[in-house]
Formats: C-alpha cells, sequence, structure tokens
C-alpha cells in the first residue's frame, strides 16, 4: 500500500487538496512560494480521485497556512480544502471562503492606477461574488474577471 | 447620509438621497438665498492636470462664500518636481486648508489622498476614472431644466471609453427611472464592466451607434467630445476624431423641449451655429458648475450640517 503512494503522508504542516487538476502550481504562486522557500513543499498533479476524476494536490511541510493566505486561494479554487496536519493527525479541516478584499497580492492591471506608482500604499481589490469571481480595483475602479493569476504581483 | 466632513471620490459615494440634498440646495443658492459662510476657511486648489472650468469654479465658489483659496497648479514649481509623493503633499496641505479639491492623472488619486488626510477631498478629475463634481452639475442642470429626472430619455453621445465625466455621470443616471442612449463609435463604446453594473439599476440602457435615429425622441442630449490626451496611439484617434457632429439640421429633427449639454471644452462636436438655439444649454451647466460647488462647500464644510431654516 505504501509502494503507492506518490508523495509521503506529512508529519506537520499543510495539506491543500481537492483542487481541480491543472490549478496546483497557479495556487503555489498565490500563496507566494518560490524558490527562496525553506520547507518542503509537495506538488502532486492529476491524481484520481472519485469525485472529481482529477485533481492536484499541494503539501507544505511544517507550515501552518493562516486563513488570510489560504483565502485567497479561493479566487481560482473555491471547492479546495485545507488540512492542518499536526504529528501526522488532521488537526482542522476546512473549505476556503472568498474573501471581501484582497490586499497587496494582485496588482492593478490599468497602468494609470495610483496603486502602480512609487505613493505608499497597497492594491486593494473589492471580492465580488457573481456568476463568477470578479476583483474591483478600490482606487480606479478597473475590474478583473477570469485568470487573475495573471495579475499577482512579482516578489 | 449626513455630508459633513464627508470625502467627495465617487459618485459610488452618493446616495440617491445626498444627491437629492445637493440638489435642493443648489437650487436654492440659485435662487439667491446663500447661507453657508466661509470667511476664515481656506480650500485648496492642487491641480496635477491643467483645467479651467473646475478648477475656477471651485475658486469662484468658494470666494462667494466668503473664504479663501490656495493653488497648486505646476508640478514644475514645487516640491514634487523634487520627487515629492502625492501622500506627502496632500498630508502638508492639509495643514494649510480645510478642504483639498485634487486633479491628478493617476486614476484614483482622490481615493488615496483621503485615505492619508482627516480634512474632505473632493475629486475634480482623476484621469478617465471619475469626476463627480462635473457629474453634480450634469444632474441639476437636467433637474433644474426638466423639473425632474424621472421618465426622460437621455442620450450620452461620444467619447465613452476614456470620458470620465461620462464613466461618473451614468452611474447615478441609471438610478432614475430613465432610458439612458449610448451613442458612440465602436471604439469608443463604454467599458464592459461599467455597462454590466448599469445593467442592474432601474434606468433602461440602450446602446446605439448613430444619434441620428433616436434624435426625435430624446428629452436629453448630452454630448462630450473625444479626449485626444487619453490616446496612446496617435492614429487611433484621427480614426474617430471628427466622427460625429450636432448642428442646426440634425437639431432641426428634434423635439423643441430637448436640451443639448457638453461638459466642455468641446472641439468641433457641437456646431457654433448651435450657440444662439434655445437647445443649447452647455453655457448654463457651465454656470450651473459654480452653485453646485457653493452648495457642496456648504454640506460638507458648513455649520448648520445643511439645515436651512
Amino acid at each position: 500500500m505504501e509502494k503507492e503512494l506518490r508523495v509521503r503522508p506529512i508529519k506537520n504542516g499543510t495539506v491543500i487538496d481537492h483542487l481541480t487538476a491543472g490549478l496546483a502550481l497557479k495556487v503555489v504562486k498565490i500563496l507566494g512560494i518560490d524558490e527562496t522557500i525553506k520547507e518542503v513543499v509537495s506538488i502532486v498533479m492529476n491524481v484520481s480521485s472519485e469525485s472529481m476524476g482529477k485533481k492536484d494536490i499541494v503539501k507544505v511541510e511544517n507550515r501552518e497556512l493562516n486563513s488570510d493566505e489560504v483565502d485567497k486561494i479561493s479566487l481560482i479554487a473555491p471547492k479546495a480544502t485545507i488540512n492542518i496536519i499536526r504529528d501526522h493527525e488532521i488537526v482542522e479541516k476546512h473549505r476556503v471562503s472568498l474573501p471581501d478584499t484582497v490586499e497587496e497580492f494582485i496588482e492593478c492591471p490599468n497602468s494609470k492606477c495610483i496603486t502602480n506608482t512609487n505613493e505608499p500604499i497597497k492594491s486593494k481589490f473589492k471580492v465580488i461574488n457573481e456568476k463568477e469571481v470578479k476583483l474591483k480595483c478600490e482606487y480606479c475602479q478597473r475590474t478583473i474577471k477570469g485568470e487573475i493569476t495573471g495579475y499577482i504581483k512579482k516578489p | 447620509m449626513k455630508l459633513k466632513d464627508k470625502d467627495i471620490v465617487s459618485v459610488e459615494d452618493l446616495s440617491k438621497g445626498d444627491i437629492s440634498k445637493i440638489l435642493e440646495t443648489t437650487k436654492k443658492i440659485d435662487e439667491g438665498d446663500l447661507k453657508a459662510d466661509m470667511s476664515g476657511k481656506v480650500l485648496a486648489n492642487v491641480f496635477f492636470e491643467p483645467s479651467t472650468r473646475t478648477r475656477l469654479s471651485f475658486e469662484t465658489a468658494m470666494k462667494r462664500l466668503g473664504g479663501d483659496v490656495i493653488s497648486l497648479n505646476s508640478t514644475q514649481a514645487s516640491s514634487i518636481s523634487k520627487g515629492e509623493s502625492l501622500a506627502d503633499t496632500v498630508r502638508v496641505l492639509e495643514g494649510y486648508s480645510d478642504v483639498i479639491v485634487l486633479r491628478h492623472p493617476k486614476e484614483g488619486a482622490p481615493k488615496m489622498a483621503s485615505q492619508f488626510v482627516e480634512k474632505p477631498v473632493i475629486n475634480a478629475g482623476d484621469g478617465s476614472n471619475e469626476h463627480p463634481t462635473q457629474t453634480l452639475t450634469d444632474l441639476y442642470t437636467i433637474w433644474s431644466e426638466k423639473g425632474s429626472i424621472d421618465g426622460l430619455k437621455i442620450a450620452i453621445l461620444g467619447d465613452l471609453k476614456y470620458g470620465r465625466t461620462v464613466h461618473s455621470l451614468v452611474q447615478p443616471l441609471v438610478e432614475y427611472d430613465i432610458q439612458l442612449y449610448l451613442v458612440s463609435p465602436s471604439q469608443l463604446s463604454i467599458r464592459r464592466s461599467i455597462l454590466e453594473d448599469l445593467g442592474k439599476k432601474s434606468g433602461e440602457v440602450i446602446q446605439k451607434a448613430s444619434i441620428e435615429e433616436i434624435i426625435d425622441k430624446l428629452d436629453v442630449l448630452y454630448v462630450t467630445r473625444i479626449q485626444e490626451e487619453r490616446f496612446a496611439d496617435k492614429e487611433e484617434y484621427e480614426k474617430v476624431s471628427g466622427s460625429y457632429e450636432i448642428n442646426k439640421e440634425l437639431l432641426d429633427q428634434a423635439d423643441d423641449d430637448l436640451i443639448v449639454m457638453h461638459p466642455l471644452p468641446r472641439i468641433d462636436e457641437i456646431s457654433p451655429e448651435v450657440d444662439g438655439l434655445k437647445q443649447s444649454k452647455y453655457f448654463d451647466q457651465s454656470k450651473n458648475g459654480v452653485k453646485i460647488r457653493m452648495a457642496l462647500l456648504e454640506l460638507i464644510l458648513g455649520d448648520n450640517d445643511g439645515k436651512r431654516t
């Protein structure tokens, strides 16, 4: 049985499960995980799932992601579940929920927006949850919809 | 909602009730009933883009109410040319004044400024985003000329893509029970996201490519200039420049009670021959700009909280 596992269970950390196949790399990007991270990160793509057919999973060892961090994921993966693991046990399990606003990590696509200047402010978007999720810039009022990962700020 | 000390950065910040209050106060001022006394108060006019009407009408409004005005008109002649941020500039000016009127090419600049200062900030135009005091002027002109906004057939013609007066005006207009025609060359049609928001309100919104087919139905024709300065590509501007003109011949087909408005400046969208017709209201509209700004200053800075006895 153990041999069939592609990635071993983690002892401590966070497992982001039920990601629609193909979203893992985008989720990693939204979480700001890049080559500077010290923790072990496992990315599993296209594994079989009874409920979803195929799914992706992201595991971050020895780091418990807080809800502000994980709720950002809901912008692209509303069905994702978050498992917090301590000593091999799932101690918390919850779905991501859409935040009311998102700050800083999205860049306004409007080059004339005041947030794309050297002024001492962070970008801020209101999250509008209609048929599809839209983000509206609180400053210039420009709306982003569809593929939002392209607007994630470069570190 | 009380307007005392309120920032006016977007028309979205104003409820229909706020707008009615502003229009009613403007009407009283229009009738010669001046209540507010701004003596001892200072308005800071902070303009990072050229302006004639907006800057001077704020200045006139404040002076007619007995207040004083300080101005920062050129980025060359101040610390901004030394690299000072807008956030710092407004915090400094807050120490000198009671209200800050800001025009800036960056969209959302007044919203940002309002977060750095306690004193009220009034948006006098931010890029192609919004121009709320022009909108109030426009609404007042329609309301005072027609007696009501509900029930009207209103067309907005021209640059619906870049014109900030349009972006500000359409939002409160559709709160009324109106038919709103948006008429523009296809390259200059209104942004889809704005159109989607409009679709949820009471007013009916209809897009048209030419004014000729609806001119005989209209109560109000609001004409705008093509915003040459907002085009990244000169050739794109040339393609649409001069693509519509309001002249006597067109207005012959219109109702006698139609009013023709324009936020000014105009280039060639309205032929000078229209100026003498009773339908032309754009210079009255411009004059209303002072009264509406007096009303706003009274409501934002006045001591009587907008109450008139």
